[in-house]
């Protein structure tokens, strides 16, 4: 067989290889060891020493012809192999991922965070206190002494005469002044409670509770303090109104409005300067310090924020509910 | 407190309107809580009289009138039973529009032409219901629109006032407070003596001077009891929210609301002797108006005689002693009672009236005579009758004295934070009713007697700003030193633990405190608890000892609303009874877990399987894993009186248990309502808030070695006791232990199990050679076999 039949038929097997298997035969088949070319090589011996170096090379020419053609072919031929992989492995990349769905806090945690992230911001600590309470942290250090009328407007759970559910955050206030010296700048989180269940109350709800004592603390303050915070935690420019009120435990006190989108007047906090009293009771002298106080319900807030209108689903816990809270 | 507008503005009228007022009292700090009309809306509708009055021919209920209506007469069919000849009445004309748009229209009743209607009470809109039509006064002007006439275009106003404005439950109290707002001259109503017509009087004697420091009674005698309360002032008490119930209750009320100050009348007759005011005997028994029998104790303040109680004082009448329908001669009581001797005790005995929500936030001490004269004059006027001189009996030392009060320039300024004017202030004081006196940056202060509570200099402060106007007082923000505080590396927050748990997919719950004792019962038999003698309901009548009977309470809620996959926490205290705790409680700060239904949310691909212990001991792990020393905590098999006992694990650090984790007990699973397996719960936050502060460690430059172990052991040896034991023999070349399988069944006897185990050794020095790794290999095999009777598997 002459070179020129044996590229002929090189060509031709390469080019009918489907695979890479199959061309690797054809390899086998010409370039192994016992290939066709590989033969021919062997056959140089008998050959004269004049003749010898100008067929070899005419072999070896023939050889990486077709080597090149099987490098070629095995290209092309990967290339397609890779090509039906990746079509076979192709999926549905909009199916859902393996993932855990997060859950999330309670709308009035997450409003309570924030509160206390615009608070710690300005140095105000956060502090917590027992919610089963002894009247004189309720009451009395608040001046509110036994049969003051605005006890009886608290609804009071009683264990005993002396030991109630607390009915504000305030006694907090207290417990930090026992044993902090001014300066002083708290927030106090927390449950209260009072004996009252009906669409706009339930017997538990959230309060905070702020207090700053320093010296020359004044009612500007409470004012610009208590703007910045509304600002900022509505986001918006709610027009705020401060309305002259009563609490044993301030003085003056007011009650903190803002106007709904309805235009309606919504009460959100009450707050004053802490009455002489109070600091009194304490050990702090009056002339000395002064201080504003102010308590604010966390429901009422979170409902004007998120537009939740019924205070019941709060402590309902139907996840239907809390999960548009992410 | 209730009041019409117009009695208000009849005293003082500024030039506003409803809104303008209410916004302004409001914004002085009494806040308007509601604004009622007093009538319904109509039109039409005169003073007309009666001048026929006849029995319809073909109706027993019905009666034939004319009816002059000033220009005309008209033909009425009427059905009401006081119905009569010469009766001034209300009439809707033909044409009028009653109150639900009812309209008037000219009809035949039973043959009977009627061109118009005489009106009830309720028909228009001035009460719930009526027992027939109105009965104008004689002197009512035939024709006039009644609603000019009864002056109808008035509103009630429910003032909510706050508890130190006692001053301001009386008409003349809130017009003197509008008198202030508007800088307007306030009327008075008269006063003046009454002129005795008769000497009797009865004795008076005050035995407790500190609890009633003046009392003032007079005779009355030959009242007409059956006389009509007028119609004006029926509609002024109505206005007010009070019911007329007779003459002579009508005035005492009428005054209380007017002046502000309560009255009593009593059925002279019954009086024994004279009047005492003392406190009363232990147990001594009254029988109040309302019937109610009472035993007294030795704090009540009474009104008696010389052999008996009459009226709890300031609180309530005494039925025995009251004005009924046969009594002819009254002693009429106006007294000052202090605050602190009625405060609370209208509450020990269930009542609260319009006379006790007085006294105890204070009435004027200096009013008592006032009072007395208007009641005589208007008793006179409406019962008729004879008055006796006023008796007075009084305690000087215990009457209230004026306060003087001093308010200093620079207090005033450093609490408000702003100058404002001297002349300015004054005039505010002075406009309050104050006798004002400003010499040496101070103002000498004298409070009228009826602002009582009017004591300190903050009070003064109070009303300047409140007066000036709380919203014209700047916004500035506070100043303070920037100082730092003090932070603690190792302080971890609770908001860091539910972020791990919102991130592994809970939702926050918040649950109440106080639980239904059957179902804490069931979950903590015999647990003792802290109970609210008046709860809201039974169901919520116990202090919890554990978050978790609301948050499975929560999630047998969430079940029957078809969420099956429920995942919640809550934080917060639970209330342990411990005599040895502040006020004898524990109050501990805990955070809990509920799961049950399927593991993952439904998923294409992902194993549909329910949620079983290692879940929520996954999720445990990973909260522990936030105080970097997950090792510190064991988990140990214990019992729980509401957990499965065979998955039940107890959570300690050292000695201290920090919590469970476990599967709620098949049969409270069944007793509670649960729907499947259910998962809980729960640590001490004091436990886990610290986090353990990394000490690095040089890595060492050498290769790790991995050997792997299979191990058999009894069912009872826990993995934990193989884990441990080969930790604490297994040298200082083992830098890392893994479980990586459990397996039971073919190969390996009942009873027992093999724990596969992965052991990684390394050296800081040096590359461990083959005969290092077999030795600690060894060490472990032979510590293995003899503490925990293992063997090898083969």
């Amino acid at each position: 067989m002459n070179l020129e039949e044996i590229i002929s038929q090189a060509e031709q097997a390469v080019a009918s290889a489907t695979d890479v298997v199959g061309l690797d035969q054809v390899r086998v088949e010409f370039l192994g060891k016992k290939g066709k070319l590989t033969e021919q090589l062997k056959s140089l011996g008998k050959l004269s020493a004049e003749e010898r170096p100008k067929a070899g090379q005419l072999i070896n020419q023939a050889k990486q012809q077709v080597q090149a053609l099987i490098h070629q072919r095995g290209d092309l031929l990967r290339a397609e192999q890779i090509k039906q992989k990746l079509a076979a492995e192709a999926i549905d990349v909009t199916l859902p991922g393996r993932t855990t769905e997060a859950g999330g806090l309670h709308p009035v945690s997450r409003t309570i965070a924030r509160i206390e992230t615009f608070f710690s911001e300005l140095g105000f600590a956060v502090k917590a206190g027992p919610e089963v309470e002894d009247d004189f942290h309720n009451f009395d250090a608040l001046n509110i002494p036994a049969h003051h009328p605005a006890r009886a407007d608290h609804d009071t759970f009683y264990f005993n005469p002396k030991l109630v559910l607390r009915t504000q955050t305030s006694g907090v206030q207290i417990r930090t002044m026992e044993v902090e010296k001014p300066p002083l700048r708290i927030i106090s989180p927390g449950r209260v409670y009072r004996n009252d269940y009906d669409q706009t109350h339930t017997p538990m709800f959230h309060q905070v509770e702020g207090l700053m004592v320093d010296k020359d603390v004044s009612f500007t303050h409470l004012k610009g303090i208590l703007h910045d915070f509304l600002h900022n935690f509505f986001e918006e420019d709610l027009e705020i109104r401060f309305r002259p009120s009563y609490f044993p435990f301030t003085e003056p006190s007011a009650e903190v409005d803002v106007k709904g989108k309805n235009g309606k007047w919504l009460e959100v906090l009450g707050c004053g300067m802490v009455h002489p009293n109070v600091l009194r009771s304490v050990g702090i002298d009056p002339e000395e310090y002064s201080g504003f106080a102010f308590g604010m319900g966390v429901e009422r807030l979170t409902m004007l924020r998120y537009g939740v209108n019924d205070l019941r689903a709060f402590f309902e816990n139907d996840l239907r509910f809390l999960k548009q809270f992410k | 407190m209730k009041f019409s507008e117009s009695w208000l503005r009849e005293w003082v009228n500024p030039a506003n309107s409803s809104d303008e007022l209410t916004h302004q009292i409001t914004m002085a700090g009494l806040e308007v809580d509601g604004v009622d009309a007093v009538a319904g809306e109509f039109t039409n509708v005169v003073v007309g009289e009666v001048i026929e009055c006849s029995q319809h021919p073909d109706a027993d209920k019905l009666q034939v009138t004319k009816v002059n209506v000033g220009d005309e007469v008209v033909d009425i069919v009427c059905g009401a039973k006081n119905c009569r000849l010469g009766l001034k009445v209300a009439v809707a004309k033909v044409g009028a529009v009653l109150p639900g748009n009812f309209k008037i229209k000219k009809a035949k009743l039973r043959g009977q032409p009627s061109h118009g209607m005489l009106c009830s009470e309720s028909e228009l809109g001035m009460a719930e219901s009526a027992d027939g039509i109105i009965e104008l006064p004689a002197d009512a002007p035939v024709g006039v629109d009644i609603r000019e006439y009864l002056t109808l275009d008035d509103v009630t106003i429910d003032v909510d006032l706050t508890s130190n404005r006692g001053d301001c439950l009386g008409i003349r109290g809130l017009a003197r407070e509008v008198g202030v707002l508007n800088n307007l001259e306030v009327n008075e109503v008269n006063c003046d003596a009454v002129a005795p017509a008769i000497d009797d009087a009865l004795p008076i004697e005050i035995s407790a001077g500190e609890a009633c420091s003046r009392y003032l009674g007079r005779v009355i005698k030959g009242i007409n009891v059956n006389a009509t309360t007028p119609l004006w002032m029926v509609e002024k008490l109505r206005r007010c929210g009070v019911r007329a119930i007779d003459p002579v209750v009508d005035v005492t009320n009428y005054v209380l609301l007017e002046l502000g100050h309560p009255m009593h009348a009593f059925d002279l007759a019954k009086i024994d002797g004279g009047i005492n005011v003392r406190f009363a005997k232990a147990e001594e028994p009254l029988t109040l108006l309302d019937g109610q029998q009472v035993k007294l104790n030795e704090k009540t303040l009474v009104i008696a005689d010389h052999h008996k109680p009459l009226a709890m004082a300031g609180i309530f009448g005494g039925e025995d002693s009251g004005v009924s329908t046969e009594t002819q001669d009254i002693l009429l009581e106006s007294a000052f009672f202090a605050p602190l001797a009625i405060l609370g005790k209208a509450r020990q005995y269930g009542l609260h009236t319009d006379a006790s929500h007085r006294y105890e936030r204070g009435v004027d001490p200096e009013l008592q005579f006032a009072a007395m004269e208007r009641a005589t004059a208007l008793l006179l006027e409406i019962v008729g009758g004879q008055a006796g001189p006023v008796v007075e009996a009084k305690s000087e030392q215990h009457l209230p004295k004026p306060a003087k009060v001093t308010l200093r320039r620079a207090k005033l300024d450093s609490r408000i934070g702003i100058h404002i004017e001297t002349d300015k202030v004054t005039e505010i004081l002075t406009r309050l009713g104050f006798t004002v006196d400003y010499a040496n940056e101070q103002w000498a202060v004298e409070v009228p007697a009826y602002r009582f509570d009017i004591s300190i200099e903050e009070d003064l402060t109070e009303e300047i700003a409140r007066v000036y106007g709380y919203n014209n007082i700047p916004n500035v923000a506070p100043e303070a030193k920037l100082t730092m505080r003090q932070h603690q590396e190792a302080a971890l927050n609770i908001a860091q633990f539910k972020d791990v748990l919102v991130n592994r997919g809970y939702q926050e719950a918040i649950t109440y405190s106080f639980v239904d004792p059957k179902i804490q019962d069931q979950l903590f038999p015999g647990h003792e608890v802290l109970t609210l003698p008046h709860p809201i309901s039974s169901e919520m009548s116990v202090m919890r000892v554990s978050l978790w009977p609301g948050l499975l309470q929560s999630v047998v809620y969430n079940q029957n609303r078809q969420q099956n996959r429920v995942r919640l926490f809550e934080t917060g205290l639970r209330f342990i009874p411990d005599a040895d705790a502040e006020n004898g409680v524990r109050q501990e700060a805990m955070l809990a877990g509920v799961i049950t239904g399927l593991r993952s949310g439904e998923h294409w691909q992902l194993e549909k399987a329910a949620v079983d212990f290692f879940d929520a001991k996954g999720d445990v792990e990973a909260l522990l894993a936030l105080t970097a020393d997950r090792h510190a905590y064991e988990f140990k098999a214990a019992e729980h009186s509401a957990l499965h006992p065979g998955q039940t694990a107890a959570i300690y650090r050292g000695d201290t248990l920090v919590g469970y984790v476990g599967t709620v007990h098949p049969e409270l699973e069944r007793k509670l309502g649960l729907n499947g397996r259910t998962l809980v719960f729960e640590l001490c936050q004091s436990e886990i808030l610290s986090l353990t502060i990394p000490v690095a460690e040089e890595i060492s430059k050498f290769p790790a070695n991995r050997r792997d172990i299979a191990v058999i052991v009894k069912d009872e040896v826990s993995a934990n006791s193989v884990l441990q034991l080969i930790e604490k023999v297994g040298t200082n070349h083992l830098v890392g232990l893994e479980l990586f399988d459990v397996y039971q069944g073919k190969g390996i006897e009942p009873g027992y199990k093999s724990l596969a185990i992965a052991l990684t050794l390394q050296d800081k020095e040096r590359t461990l050679e083959e005969k290092d790794i077999n030795n600690v290999v060894q060490i472990v095999v032979q510590a293995l076999t003899t503490e925990l009777d293992a063997s090898l598997r083969d």
